[in-house]
């Protein structure tokens, strides 16, 4: 057996709170070997993160952690935290934006771990902090070092968070969700980085909500779910053969081609509830969308794909007259909407709809769901009640009375479409409605827009970064970038056919399944046709 | 920064305007209204008239009172028998001596305070202190002081405005509830701060909790404190004019009441323009710290 760095048993993470504590990490018992990759996988409140902390020593204050056994390089407890955060554990963090301080430069940052564990001297110091950079693949090292976090891409920027958790050398790299930030052609590269990183010699736990990148890069996979650790092994036995029902669950939930249901059959001249001609948008001198022609029929889901400034918010802000085009027209039921005043769009409003990413920022904190729901309602008799609405969204009456901030991500995503549905609308504008949800209350909410589509009839346009969510729901797809659409056509066509270079970037760069399970995209054919 | 100079100017401009127009709307004849309680001549009629041109249509008395002002020209005061800009010029140091040490002293009590008070019975004492000087008038807590440590303990003197020693108390009682204050403002700043991610990705390095808190979270705890300085010096002045007479000390605020209660419009409107003036420069220095501070904030 390989020379263990880290070895727990039976670990116990409690947050003492006023009414009751909360009971994050029930018992597990952990290995990690040196060289290897392991990986912790489950949904939010699953205690992966938590664990992960809890490893650096970073449960946080006043946090009780018990564990029987928790070795470290062979050591027993007490640690000396401080000394080994840094040398022998790095930590790398979501969002680089973030997880950098936004008033220090990025070399600061990293000079900083040089000074605190005592490496090199003041003069060498700036030349260590480049010559970590360029071990990240940063270009220009010297130019970056002297920028600040916001200067820098999401991908460079996460480059050099990395290089600050890998500054003092410590052998055991941590990585809490990554890539989960970023765009799906830079997560790729950043998952080519850490793998590098582990062909260097470096241990890596890495913990992801999202199994085809843990898929990519782990040896062992650990499924948590509720602090408890629910099945372990290997990565290709995990997720080919997955003994515990909910590793099955999780798998089935990953949204892919395969795994959607049949569509009713398409009417081919139902009528087009939006229209969008050559839409125009620049801020100053900076084009941000240019030239977009769109249209969306009756009964018909068309999904938005792109990555983040690639213009497909803005399209959707234009189509819902929340921004004015700078040129170009969008018509709606056969009318203009362009154009109108506020007034005399407002009778018309009720038809369109629109559902956020985050819709707890769409609620008024203070108003029950009772409220929320009914004040979409139209005050005519005969319409469904609010609690009608919400059985259709799956929702029990149970959820009536309370606010937004007790409900989960899933309900309030629930909650968010039976209000949008109240006034009856022919368009429902969708902006990465599922994106902050977990995988398998992802596929349920996945499930009730195709359901709703199904039976009302509304037409949905998506607008997503999510390639495989687009493709398990939508009929058509734009695919978006610098403002223009690349390529655009039936899903099976776009997404199994690309013709577009950045199209079959873009689906080249999904991390997938692979192995026996329902794979996303796997009969795409080796070379695009051109 | 062309913008913030130009909204400076506007907000001179503005603070001028106010105060002629005051001046214009005191009861009686605007000569009236300059002599107020001095000696009341033909000869100083006929000087006001024509230093204040008010013989001529009221647009030019207007410019022409811009035009001097903007030169720094704030007129005379027939009172004092004196230039304004001396009469203020004479009493300037002592006041902008006191502010700045309150000032400074607010801002060190306030950054140690919020930086030290970290545990939460440390924290319960000192917001309970905090809440107190906040709430209490200041000339209170001048005359509390002066009775503890001039008349009780002879370490100060009781008033006047000479030397170190005689600043020592004003300073105190200015500075207290300045302190208490922005001790609030930058324990929630570090608060904050300490819940972000980049101070987890910073212990994660290594670093200790005292290199946490001032490597990393007390610049952004900063921020919303730099922002409040244009309000600090409104309550440093306007503090001054009461100290000045609890501690019997020369400067603006004493000018100021004086000016006010024997109708010395002059110095009046001059007090006017000169702290919007001052309120103008230390907002756009406020400024400039954020742009040092926060490199968001600059464009690239």
């Amino acid at each position: 057996m390989s020379e263990l760095l880290i070895s727990v048993r039976n670990l116990h993470v409690r947050f003492p709170h006023r009414r009751g504590a909360v009971h994050a990490v029930r018992g597990i018992d952990l290995d990690v070997h040196r060289g290897e990759c392991l990986a912790i996988v489950g949904e939010s409140g699953s205690g992966k993160s938590v664990t992960a902390r809890t490893l650096a020593g970073l449960a946080g204050p006043g946090v009780q952690v018990r564990s029987d056994r928790f070795e470290i390089a062979g050591r027993p407890g007490p640690h000396d935290w401080p000394k080994l955060r840094g040398s022998f554990a790095g930590l790398v963090l979501q969002d680089a934006l973030v997880s950098l301080d936004p008033l220090r430069t990025v070399g600061a940052e990293i000079g900083e771990v040089l000074r605190t564990h005592g490496i090199g001297n003041r003069r060498d110091r700036t030349a260590r902090v480049h010559r970590l950079l360029e071990t990240v693949h940063v270009p220009e090292p010297a130019r970056r070092a002297g920028q600040y976090p916001h200067q820098l891409s999401g991908g460079l920027r996460q480059r050099a968070l990395i290089a600050s958790a890998i500054a003092a050398g410590p052998p055991l790299l941590i990585a809490d969700e990554p890539t989960t930030a970023l765009d799906v052609t830079v997560q790729a590269q950043i998952l080519d980085l850490l793998a590098e990183r582990r062909a260097a010699g470096e241990t890596l736990l890495l913990i992801s909500h999202d199994l085809a990148v843990v898929a990519r890069l782990a040896d062992r996979v650990l499924v948590m779910r509720e602090g408890q650790i629910v099945e372990h092994g290997p990565t290709t036995e995990l997720l080919t053969a997955p003994s515990h029902p909910y590793t099955r669950q999780l798998l089935d939930a990953v949204p892919s081609a395969a795994a959607r249901r049949p569509r009713p059959a398409r009417n081919p001249a139902g009528p087009v509830v939006v229209e969008a001609r050559a839409l125009h948008k620049r801020y100053g001198h900076h084009p941000v969308v240019t030239g977009i022609d769109l249209s969306v029929q009756r009964g018909e889901i068309v999904g938005v794909v792109g990555e983040s400034g690639s213009g497909k918010t803005t399209v959707a802000q234009m189509l819902f007259g929340l921004t004015a085009p700078t040129s170009g027209s969008v018509s709606f039921e056969g009318t203009p909407w362009t154009g109108l005043s506020e007034r005399r769009r407002r009778s018309q409003r009720r038809r369109m709809q629109f559902i956020s990413q985050d819709p707890l920022s769409s609620f008024d904190p203070r108003w029950s769901v009772r409220r929320i729901v009914a004040e979409a309602l139209p005050p005519h008799p005969g319409e469904p009640t609010v609690e009608d609405l919400l059985h259709r969204v799956g929702l029990t009456a149970d959820v009536l009375d309370r606010l937004p901030r007790q409900l989960s991500g899933g309900q309030r995503q629930r909650v968010a479409i039976a209000r949008a549905l109240a006034p009856r609308p022919s368009l429902i504008i969708c902006d990465e409605p599922v994106s902050a949800l977990d995988v398998s209350v992802q596929a349920q909410v996945l499930d009730l827009l195709a359901g709703i589509r199904a039976t009302d009839g509304t037409a949905l346009l998506f607008i997503s970064h999510d390639l495989a969510v687009v493709h398990h729901l939508a009929d058509r797809v734009l695919v978006m970038r610098n403002g223009t659409v690349v390529e655009s056509g039936l899903v099976d066509d776009v997404f199994l056919r690309p013709r577009h270079e950045y199209t079959q970037a873009l689906v080249d760069a999904v991390p997938t399944v692979e192995v026996g399970y329902p794979p996303a995209m796997a009969n795409r054919p080796a070379t695009p046709i051109a | 920064m062309l913008r913030r100079l130009a909204t400076g100017l506007v907000v001179l401009w503005a603070a001028a305007t106010a105060a002629y127009l005051a001046l214009l709307a005191a009861p009686g004849t605007t000569v009236d209204a300059i002599v107020g309680e001095g000696a009341d001549t033909p000869l100083i009629r006929a000087q006001i008239i024509s230093e204040w041109h008010l013989d001529r249509p009221a647009v030019v008395q207007y410019l022409d009172y811009l035009w001097r002002a903007g030169q720094g020209d704030l007129g005379r005061s027939y009172l004092l028998q004196r230039p304004v800009s001396e009469v203020i010029g004479s009493q300037l140091r002592p006041t902008l001596t006191l502010a700045a040490v309150a000032g400074l002293l607010g801002v060190v009590l306030a950054l140690i305070l919020a930086i030290t008070t970290r545990r939460p019975w440390a924290r319960r004492v000192s917001s309970t202190a905090e809440l107190v000087l906040v709430s209490t008038p200041s000339f209170l807590i001048g005359i509390v002081l002066l009775s503890i440590f001039s008349f009780r303990l002879g370490w100060f003197p009781v008033s006047g405005g000479q030397g170190v020693a005689a600043l020592v108390l004003p300073a105190v009682t200015l500075a207290l509830p300045v302190a208490a204050l922005l001790t609030q403002v930058l324990r929630d700043g570090l608060d904050r701060a300490l819940d972000e991610p980049f101070v987890v990705t910073a212990r994660a390095r290594g670093l200790g909790e005292r290199a946490v808190l001032v490597r990393h979270a007390v610049r952004h705890a900063l921020l919303p404190v730099i922002t409040l300085t244009g309000w600090l010096f409104g309550v440093l002045l306007g503090g001054a004019v009461i100290i000045e007479t609890v501690f019997g000390r020369p400067g603006l605020g004493q000018v100021t009441l004086q000016a006010v209660t024997s109708e010395d419009l002059p110095v009046v409107l001059a007090v006017v323009v000169f702290s919007a003036f001052v309120y103008v420069a230390i907002n756009t220095l406020a400024d400039l710290a954020c742009l040092v501070i926060d490199p968001r904030l600059r464009r690239s």
